[in-house]
């Protein structure tokens, strides 16, 4: 006779259905990120690799990756055979052939060439966006957990940190418009100003010190960026510091270092690879952001990258790239995709744009994951 | 810890509360808990009356300790777990600094004369004198080298020379060098735990402190290992100064030439090693050295 026999098949029963709920939406949610990312790569991946289209072609399609976005011309050929290309290649094939018949022409903004504008745009941003971050987040840091006093002045400063990360991003897009691109921020000496004085001109050394905006550039948007991500580097930064063990810390005082060579030398090293991998996420996150780029740096079309003949900025000791607009990915994305009607001419740059942008948004969470884990096996105490 | 034997607990609370008594405080200090006191000639490191709080006064953790510590001997400090002995040892080389509100609440402590809380003195200079070994052994995840070097390092010693001297030096003093002599650039974490301990140990010697502050240094470590420890505590100590804080009595015995007994807060009694597990005038260090309680 077995005293455990299942007395009750009801509440047996109840126990299968709650479970199976609960599995059903877990899987829900698998089932839709593994739909979208199998979308996007069906759609995506023949215009990186054309090689796997029907059509067929090269392995990598190299012009999308390194040309500049262009506008796409669609039209009908002699044959009554449909063709698209970019208007550069357009204008070289109507010189080539100034008898062909082009008919029904339609110009497509922003649809042809590459991607190679907003790919680079993307880099600068996220690279000046991550040494603001970087300089600003593990000085806080370092500063709220190794040499503020505990008490409530820190604690209302963590709290602040706490309440900007979840401000809205668009929030941030004004913020950074106002601050970083209109109000005259970069001091500059210059002499020979006349009567025609700009705002808050200091005359010293026989010219003025002025001040000047930044206007819609590379460095507000990076800027912007930067403000964005602070809270997020600030509390990986911390939790990195906190996880150093007391030990290090107080061996290296004892043997007569200053506060400083302490945190230098014996918390600092110790603390970098946590720093490092939370500033890899915090750059997946800055790539993808597009309302606080759209008002402070990007545009959507330019014809040259950010380095190629930029305007002088009349700023000595900021190089003229850094205050130049340029494209970003995500803001590229949003232009192709809300602003341009869906062709099977116009799809290729859809859909291209979107595969490669998240190829290389998911390379940098590797990077970050790989890290993450290379750091926990070699660093142990 | 004093739930198996309440009777001393009860006897110790007559005595705590005769010393609290301001007007013969000192009295009973020198009377009662300190039969054999050091004189001030010989001390180098004199405890005068010492109140210690870890919340800005409002509750002390130290209670009225006087005595002083002689120099180029071993002192050891024994007693229960919470009795004050490591808080004391801290406040030593000032590495209570680190907790905000502590604050010494009363009386003085003076090394080599001077008082070591005082405005003009920098608790930097006062680490270099006075080392300290932690309970943990806690080498950097740094090479051995680097980890010897570093307190000469951090203060401004670059020459290679001195430190390859320096590193030898210490890690002979601390009986090391043969065994890592030929590894000094592989990892400080691959030593075994009392390899690592006296690697510490030799850290701390090799900014040559004239005292050296030893929390519990056995504690994590096994008998073999312990047994090394205490020979080199031994051979250090016509270098150094040494005081120890240890949890283990046959240690105290073993290696320290005075001893001083601490229960909640309080001195209860300090004497030579020898008296106070022989023949200790109060009778709550008997009941503890005896392991009546603790």
């Amino acid at each position: 006779m077995n005293p455990f026999k299942s007395s009750n098949n009801s509440r047996k029963k109840k126990d299968a259905i709650g479970r199976l709920i609960l599995a059903l939406l877990t899987y829900t949610i698998l089932a839709c990120a593994i739909f979208i990312f199998y979308d996007i790569a069906r759609k995506g991946l023949p215009v990186l690799m054309p090689v796997l289209s029907e059509k067929g072609g090269e392995v990598i399609n190299t012009d999308f990756l390194t040309r500049m976005p262009e506008t796409l011309v669609e039209f009908t050929d002699g044959d009554g055979k449909k063709q698209s290309m970019p208007s550069t290649d357009f204008t070289e094939f109507t010189k080539k052939n100034p008898d062909a018949i082009v008919l029904n022409k339609k110009a497509n903004a922003y649809s042809g060439g590459g991607i190679a504008g907003p790919l680079v745009g993307t880099a600068l941003l996220v690279i000046v966006c991550m040494i603001a971050a970087l300089i600003v987040g593990v000085a806080a840091a370092v500063y709220l957990n190794e040499y503020a006093k505990q008490g409530r002045l820190v604690g209302m400063i963590r709290l602040a940190i706490m309440n900007l990360a979840g401000v809205p991003s668009i929030v941030f897009g004004l913020f950074g418009f106002a601050f970083f691109c209109l109000f005259p921020l970069i001091p500059v000496f210059e002499t020979g100003l006349g009567t025609d004085l700009p705002k808050f001109a200091i005359p010293m050394f026989g010219g003025h010190l002025i001040f000047k905006q930044l206007g819609n550039s590379l460095l507000a948007g990076g800027l912007t960026l930067a403000v964005m991500v602070l809270p997020v580097i600030i509390a990986a930064c911390e939790e990195s510091l906190k996880a150093i063990p007391k030990g290090f810390r107080e061996a290296s005082l004892a043997l007569g270092a200053t506060k400083w060579q302490c945190i230098r030398t014996a918390v600092l090293p110790y603390a970098s690879p946590g720093i490092l991998t939370a500033s890899v996420l915090g750059v997946t996150r800055v790539a993808g952001e597009t309302a606080p780029i759209m008002f402070t740096a990007a545009v959507a079309m330019k014809g040259r990258l950010p380095w190629e003949g930029a305007k002088d900025n009349g700023i000595f000791w900021i190089p003229d790239f850094l205050t130049d607009s340029v494209q970003a990915m995500p803001y590229h994305i949003y232009t192709v995709a809300a602003r341009i009607p869906r062709t099977d001419a116009t799809a290729a740059m859809q859909d291209g744009s979107v595969f490669v942008f998240m190829l290389m948004v998911m390379l940098f969470a590797s990077v970050s994951i790989y890290l993450r884990i290379h750091f926990r096996k070699k660093l142990k105490w | 810890m004093v739930t198996t034997a309440p009777a001393p607990k009860s006897d110790l609370m007559n005595v705590t509360e005769k010393n609290v008594e301001p007007s013969d405080k000192h009295v009973i200090a020198h009377v009662d808990n300190n039969p054999n006191p050091i004189s001030a000639e010989d001390a180098v490191i004199e405890i005068d009356d010492v109140s210690f709080s870890y919340d800005g006064g409002k509750t002390n953790v130290l209670n009225n300790i006087s005595f002083n510590i002689p120099a180029g001997k071993v002192t050891a400090l024994i007693g229960p777990s919470g009795c004050g002995k490591s808080t004391l040892l801290r406040c030593l080389n000032r590495m209570n600094d680190l907790v905000d509100t502590s604050e010494v609440t009363n009386g003085q402590i003076r090394i080599m004369g001077q008082d070591i809380n005082a405005n003009e003195v920098d608790p930097i200079e006062l680490r270099k004198q006075v080392g300290m070994v932690f309970q943990k052994y806690n080498p950097f995840p740094k090479s051995i080298y680097d980890n010897v070097a570093y307190g000469l390092r951090v203060q401004g010693i670059k020459s290679k020379s001195k430190l390859d001297e320096a590193v030898e030096k210490s890690l002979q003093r601390a009986a090391l060098w043969k065994e890592v002599k030929d590894r000094l650039n592989s990892s400080a974490l691959g030593l075994s735990g009392g390899q690592q301990q006296r690697l510490c140990i030799a850290r701390t010697i090799a900014v040559s402190p004239k005292i050296v502050l030893m929390d519990e240094p056995c504690s994590a470590l096994d008998p073999i290992a312990t047994a090394r420890i205490e020979e080199l505590i031994a051979e250090l100590q016509d270098e150094f100064t040494i005081v120890i804080v240890t949890h283990n009595m046959q240690q105290a015995t073993r290696v320290s030439d005075r001893t001083a007994f601490f229960y909640l807060g309080r001195l209860i009694e300090y004497d030579d090693t020898t008296t106070i597990f022989g023949n200790p005038s109060v009778s709550q260090t008997e009941d503890y050295v005896s392991g009546r309680f603790g």
